[in-house]
């Protein structure tokens, strides 16, 4: 199937010198929940910028939905809607209008049933008389995805849709999220939230330093990249690690109560029967015993800090 | 030609007009008033006709002048400078807006706003002095060519301006002088020389001339010097638009 979103050879040098993106390629599928994960300055909001026009590439080509961004831009930005990471509004325009303005300026003839029930599902319609100014930051930030669904984008860009936002919005925002995805609409959000890519994403690209690390699906990734631990509590505390166990990757807590195993999931063979056969004869109890998966934030921090060494 | 996208801009920025109607239509109103109490009732009438008009008339059409210039650049260079400043120009950016829809929403909501303010201005006179327009087609076209040219005008100082200091430097530092010297009180041929020489490099003189000539007959200099003086300004500033786009200059990265 055609990729809703083409990025090819995109770069962008600014005029001071500074080159944010270099040559990125990346294809989005239709329909999907795309995380892109980065740290501060790797170049997520240049990258959105480009493809929604506001920042001009330095190389490259873009295009949504088989359409060039550049050279059929009216096409292709009224299939894009974007939430910006700042929280930028009129401050003394209501909620309607500044959401009825933004669904006029992407070319759609008014609308008010339509925008009513994006208010309604955004829980903004109470709202809807309340200027800018008087709203809270989560309120505008629900302000700011009303504008960038106003027109019926089937692209949406959340360029850190999160970013302090309390907890309750946030899961109210990744149930939006889906909801969108399940009415067709493709979604490509940024954050530095692990937990968000975690738990929304269907793919993960990583960018850092301007360059994509990876893309991968996000089990895949998690797979791919986990490293699992084996927790081990002891029944009685060891005070050193006896010299048997050395070879075993193990590394024993400072209370000598909690022996620590770590291993590659994907060897064919983890180590744990061998392990628990040297305990067993080194007449070692265990209380209780647990693996855990690394986080994808523990991927990330260890891609990340590889690349940058 | 997306037309939903004009009617937007255009409809934001009378709201906003309306939202400050104080301060975008009465103040100006007023401050010309004042002007016709001081100039025209109060010290005109005990000044000479000039080209035989009295002088309570003659200074009309400098005084509308005058506002039309200020209120269409301060108009437009404000709806445009205040997104950029605020953030809000990401969401013009994204749309699907041709340069030539963004300015015709802009600078087409600054201009209607200096017609209203040139009307009220005119129905204002006629509460102090009496006056009669020779060539009302003319007064119209004038008044239209200004107040979309000083609108394209006041864009382009929007687009420019990087803080409020400089949106307003040019409109008080500039135009405002330019104005007072370019005839707005008197005849240029009541000026000595070289003065009278030198004034014709003030671009503001033609402006009025030739708005002079749609109301009384009368004029500084020729009528189709003025108009096309006029019409060579328009062309600069949707020259200088159409590079501001095209390069991006100060608006996209």
């Amino acid at each position: 199937m055609q990729p809703i979103i083409k990025i090819e050879g995109v770069g962008k040098t600014y005029a001071s010198g500074f080159t944010a993106l270099k040559a990125i390629d990346l294809e989005i599928r239709r329909g999907e929940i795309f995380a892109l994960l980065g740290p501060n300055g790797a170049g997520k909001t240049t990258l959105i910028s480009i493809i929604c026009g506001i920042v001009n590439a330095t190389s490259g080509k873009v295009s949504a939905d088989g359409v060039d961004i550049v050279d059929d831009y009216r096409k292709a930005r009224s299939l894009i809607g974007l939430v910006p990471q700042e929280l930028t509004t009129d401050a003394f325009e209501s909620v309607l209008n500044t959401v009825s303005f933004s669904r006029g300026l992407f070319g759609k003839p008014a609308d008010p049933a339509y925008i009513e029930k994006i208010l309604r599902q955004l829980s903004l319609w109470d709202k809807r008389n309340s200027k800018m100014l008087a709203l809270s930051g989560g309120m505008k930030r629900r302000v700011m995805i009303a504008k960038a669904l106003s027109h019926e984008p089937s692209i949406l860009f959340l360029d850190e849709p999160t970013a302090g936002v309390d907890v309750e919005l946030r899961r109210d925002m990744w149930e939006m999220v889906r909801g969108l995805r399940e009415d067709g609409v493709t979604i490509i959000l940024t954050t530095h939230y692990i937990e968000e890519a975690e738990e929304m994403a269907d793919r993960i690209g990583v960018i850092n330093r301007g360059e994509l690390v990876l893309v991968e699906d996000k089990h895949a990734l998690m797979q791919q990249l986990g490293q699992k631990q084996l927790h081990l509590h002891l029944q009685t505390p060891l005070e050193t690690l006896p010299t048997s166990l050395e070879r075993h990757n193990l590394t024993l807590s400072e209370d000598g109560a909690l022996l620590t195993y770590t291993f590659d999931a994907h060897q064919e063979t983890s180590g744990i029967a061998e392990l628990l056969r040297a305990l067993s004869a080194q007449g070692i109890d265990l209380k209780d015993l647990q693996s855990r998966q690394s986080s994808l934030e523990e991927i990330f921090v260890s891609l990340v800090k590889g690349r940058s060494e | 030609m997306n037309i939903n996208g004009i009617r937007a801009i255009y409809l934001f920025e009378m709201n906003r007009t309306r939202r400050t109607l104080m301060q975008s239509i009465a103040s100006p109103v007023l401050s010309t008033s004042l002007y016709f109490i001081v100039f025209g009732t109060a010290i005109g009438s005990r000044m000479g006709e000039i080209d035989g008009v009295g002088y309570g008339a003659f200074i009309i059409p400098g005084l509308l002048m005058l506002s039309l210039l200020s209120e269409s650049i301060s108009n437009a260079s404000f709806g445009i400078f205040f997104p950029k400043f605020s953030g809000t120009i990401y969401e013009v950016l994204s749309a699907p807006v041709s340069p030539f829809e963004i300015v015709a929403g802009y600078v087409g909501a600054a201009a209607t706003k200096s017609l209203i303010i040139g009307a009220l201005i005119l129905l204002t006179a006629r509460l102090f002095v009496d006056y009669s327009i020779a060539h009302p087609l003319w007064m119209l076209g004038f008044l239209l060519l200004t107040a979309l040219t000083f609108s394209m005008f006041g864009f382009i100082i929007g687009i420019w301006a990087n803080d409020f200091q400089q949106l307003q430097v040019i409109p008080l530092m500039v135009i405002t002088p330019l104005t007072f010297l370019g005839g707005a009180f008197y005849s240029i041929n009541m000026l000595p020389e070289p003065w009278q020489t030198l004034t014709l490099f003030n671009p503001v003189v033609y402006l009025i001339s030739g708005f002079r000539w749609a109301f009384y007959g009368i004029s500084d200099v020729a009528v189709a010097l003025s108009l096309g003086m006029t019409l060579l300004f328009m062309l600069t500033c949707l020259g200088l638009i159409w590079w501001i786009f095209r390069s991006g200059y100060r608006i996209k990265q």
